[in-house]
This record gives C-alpha cells, sequence and structure tokens, in this order.
C-alpha cells in the first residue's frame, strides 16, 4: 500500500504515467530491473522535464492531475474501503439495496463522492508532503557534497603550502559558502513564484516587482563573489563553491554570458523583428567581449608561468620569482570582477530589450536551467558504481 | 594633466595602459576584434609615468589603468568600455576610426 502511493508521488503528468505504472508492477512483484525505485522516487528529472513542456502549455487546469491520481488508484486498491471511487462504488451494496427506497440509495452515492473527494484531498496533501521532503533531501546532499568539497580543497591547500590560509580568509570562505546555501534557497523560491505567477496570469506590475527581485537576487551574488574574490579570488575561480555539472560549465568564475542567451531565447518565442535584431547583436557583442576577456586571461596565465618558471633553476632559491608572480596574480581578481560586470551587463540588457512577461518568463528558464544542472550533479554523485568486469 | 590629454587628442583611439597589464590587453584585443587599431601608452615605462597615474585617476577612472580615449574624450575604464559595447554604443563611437585592411 504505501509503496503504491510512493509511485504515485512520482508523478502528476501523463507523459511519465508508464514510469509509475512500472513502478506499480514492481511493488506487484513483477521484476522491472532497469529501474531502481529508491532512486527514481527520490531524485527525478523525468518530473521535473515533464512540467517544464507543460508549463508554457497548460491553461492550469488542476483536475486533470487529481483525476490521474484516482485512475491510477482505482487500479491498485482491491480492498473495499468506504473511501472508493464512485465507479468501484462497492457493487454488493447495490444488490443489497435494490429493494430499499431510492433516496437511501442517492444518499449512499452523495456519501461515496463524498469520501472520494475527500481521499483525493488527502492524496493530493500527502504528495504535497512527499515532494516537499525530497525537494529537502536534495538540498540537504547538495549542501553535504558542497561543504565536502569545501573541506577537500582546504585540506589539499594547507597540506601543500608551507603558508596556511590566514584566519580572515578561512572565515570569509565560510562567510561566503554560507551566504550561498541561503542565495540557492531564495532561488528557488523566486523560481516557483515566477512559475506560479505566469500560469495565474497576473498584472505586468505584479509581474515587473517579480522580475525585479529576481534580477537583484543575480547581481547580490555578484557583490558577494566581488567580496570573497578579495579573500580569496582562486577560491571563486575553481568554483568548487558550486555543484560539479555548473563548474563544467565555468568561465572565469561563472557562466558564460553567450551560453546565458543561448539558454534564454527559445524560451522567449515570439520575439519581434527589433528584438530578434537587437537580442542578435547582443549575442555578438557578448562573444566579443568574452572572447577579449578570455585572451587577456591567456596572457595572463603566460605571464604568471614564465615569472614562476623564470631564473636559474640550479640555484634553490625561487622567493624572488614567486613574488613576482603573486604581484601578477592580483590582476586574477580585475579578471573576475570584469566577468561578472559582463554577467550583470548581459542580464540588464536582456531586461531592457524584452517585455515585463518575456523577462519574466526568461528569468523562469535561466533558474529553471540552473537548478537542473545542480540536480544532474546530485544524480551523478549519487550514481552507482561502475559494475566491475569479470 | 598636459601629457594625458595631448597624448589622448594625438590619435583616434588611445589606451593608458601599463605593461604588465592584462586587463589593457583584452581591451586592445576587443578593439582589434571591432576593426581599431588603438594607440597603447605603457605609463610604467614612461618617466611622467606617476603623475600620469594620478591624472587618470583625477579624471575619474577608479583604476588608473586601463584608460580609454576615443576622439580626444575620455570614455573610461574596462567597465564602461564593455557596458557600452553591449548596449550598442561602442561601435557607433568606433565606427569614424575603423579600419578594415
Amino acid at each position: 500500500m504505501e509503496e503504491s502511493k510512493l509511485s504515485i508521488a512520482l508523478d502528476i503528468n501523463s507523459t511519465c504515467a508508464k514510469v509509475a505504472f512500472v513502478i506499480i508492477s514492481k511493488s506487484m512483484n513483477s521484476p522491472t530491473p532497469q529501474f531502481v525505485p529508491s532512486r527514481l522516487s527520490i531524485y527525478e528529472p523525468i518530473h521535473q522535464i515533464g512540467i517544464w513542456g507543460e508549463n508554457f502549455k497548460r491553461n492550469g487546469n488542476p483536475n486533470t492531475s487529481t483525476s490521474l491520481i484516482v485512475e491510477v488508484d482505482n487500479k491498485l486498491e482491491n480492498e473495499s474501503e468506504t473511501t472508493s471511487h464512485e465507479m468501484l462504488a462497492p457493487t454488493n451494496n447495490y444488490e443489497q439495496e435494490a429493494s430499499k427506497p431510492i433516496d437511501k440509495i442517492q444518499r449512499r452515492l452523495a456519501q461515496n463522492r463524498e469520501a472520494a473527494r475527500k481521499s483525493r484531498l488527502r492524496k493530493k496533501a500527502y504528495v504535497q508532503q512527499l515532494e516537499n521532503s525530497r525537494l529537502k533531501l536534495i538540498q540537504l546532499e547538495q549542501e553535504l557534497q558542497r561543504v565536502t568539497q569545501q573541506g577537500l580543497y582546504m585540506g589539499g591547500v594547507s597540506e601543500g603550502s608551507h603558508i596556511g590560509f590566514s584566519g580572515t580568509v578561512t572565515s570569509g570562505i565560510a562567510a561566503f559558502e554560507m551566504e550561498y546555501g541561503r542565495w540557492v534557497d531564495v532561488q528557488h523560491r523566486q523560481i516557483c513564484e515566477l512559475r506560479t505567477a505566469l500560469n495565474a496570469h497576473i498584472s505586468d506590475i505584479e509581474l515587473r516587482i517579480l522580475v525585479k527581485s529576481g534580477m537583484g537576487h543575480y547581481f547580490e551574488l555578484f557583490r558577494m563573489k566581488s567580496t570573497v574574490a578579495k579573500a580569496d579570488v582562486f577560491y571563486v575561480i575553481s568554483g568548487v563553491w558550486k555543484t560539479s555539472a555548473e563548474r563544467f560549465f565555468s568561465w572565469i568564475g561563472g557562466f558564460r554570458p553567450s551560453e546565458l542567451l543561448k539558454v534564454l531565447v527559445p524560451q522567449l518565442d515570439p520575439l519581434t523583428e527589433q528584438q530578434i535584431l537587437e537580442v542578435c547583436n547582443l549575442k555578438q557583442s557578448c562573444q566579443q567581449a568574452e572572447d577579449a576577456l578570455s585572451q587577456g586571461m591567456e596572457k595572463l596565465q603566460e605571464t604568471v608561468s614564465s615569472t614562476v618558471a623564470g631564473g636559474p633553476v640550479a640555484e634553490d632559491s625561487y622567493i624572488p620569482q614567486v613574488a613576482t608572480a603573486m604581484e601578477k596574480l592580483e590582476a586574477l581578481v580585475s579578471f573576475v570582477n570584469q566577468a561578472d560586470h559582463l554577467r550583470q551587463e548581459t542580464l540588464q540588457q536582456m531586461s531592457r530589450i524584452l517585455t515585463t512577461r518575456q523577462a519574466a518568463r526568461g528569468l523562469l528558464a535561466l533558474g529553471e536551467y540552473f537548478h537542473r544542472l545542480r540536480a544532474l550533479s546530485t544524480l551523478w554523485a549519487t550514481r552507482p558504481p561502475e559494475p566491475s568486469l569479470p | 594633466m598636459d601629457k594625458v590629454m595631448r597624448l589622448a587628442s594625438e590619435k583616434d583611439v588611445v589606451v593608458f595602459s601599463k605593461s604588465s597589464c592584462c586587463l589593457c590587453y583584452a581591451i586592445t584585443i576587443l578593439f582589434q576584434e571591432l576593426g581599431v587599431t588603438s594607440t597603447v601608452h605603457e605609463i610604467d615605462q614612461d618617466p611622467e609615468g606617476r603623475e600620469m597615474e594620478k591624472t587618470l585617476v583625477r579624471l575619474g577612472c577608479n583604476a588608473p589603468v586601463p584608460a580609454i580615449f576615443v576622439g580626444g574624450r575620455l570614455v573610461g575604464s574596462t567597465n564602461e568600455v564593455m557596458s557600452l559595447h553591449l548596449s550598442g554604443g561602442l561601435i557607433p563611437m568606433l565606427k569614424p576610426y575603423q579600419t578594415w585592411c
């Protein structure tokens, strides 16, 4: 019984119904080796991708979800309860009451309907609770992963160098870690609010407020990064504060602005001719600015490398080279700041080009994209170990 | 003050830089991509470098280098140039000075 409820909690829309049915059959002891229910029941990107497609299309009909749950429910519950759906109303009752007055039958039918309705509501509440717990679990695991990696990073550095981190550096990093954890939580809340708002078709004025706070939230991140970059720029550039999939796309301590545009633009249709032109120009300027900064970074690498490698290796003293290299590394902070500035400008330009509604959809798209990258990282981290070959 | 303004007005696009400054290098790369040949003055190799640095800061650049002048007028530092480029204002500004070979 419990297993079947859990499997129902997995899914609400029809494209994933097959998944739900397979897991249900597993609970009835038919073998389905390709699914791992315990994993799927907690991390299922399929569910999220399903929602993604639906959200921009559906008219917000809440009844479709509950009726599907009930349909699935019907095929499971064999035991007779007073809370069964009216389609499966205990047939023996009809035979027994055939002789009784009509209004008693009517009353019984009404009771059944009421009971079925209450059952659906209970089921809905339970599903909601499960969803929330699942999300909380994912967040906790990601937090754990971040903290673990941070621990590894810190441990690695202090072993390798003779000079440990100063107190201010570690506290600066610790402060950022905490703030960033909160930032991600707020981000998630904002995405949900945007999604609800867009589906509910609220006024542009109200939407504007959400867009502004969404933009402001990104700017807040850039401010936080700027502060911690002063404490330890390598920390920001390494991307250790992000999840592994996000790090894969890292460019100078964050996402590439041109990449951001590639994610956003398909979600913004339809765009006017003017908008298409402006977005195109923005894409090009972004690309050019990124190229320039990338080449500057390469030059910096070359400079630091040649400085560190310079001087006679026969001698044991490397202090002058390393000291000179230190000065050059200061420039890294400027590059990180410039990269963040570019990200901020890109976001601002997009909000200028787009209508309020488009900007809201864009922010939702962007937030959802990073949310999925984080989910991908979690999934990757918890994948089963490779089976050892004989 | 004089030397900076004099050098700034001598050529179309002038970038005040330091030989070790990679961000300055990035700016010149950007101009190159936009078809502009910029004249670079390395103030750390100029005898009056210290004065020039003070002048640039006084003119409003939060970092003395890179400082970009177009048509004799101060555009700003990296931030200003990047903002201008993304908003579409840089290319029109550079149009008279573009030299496509």
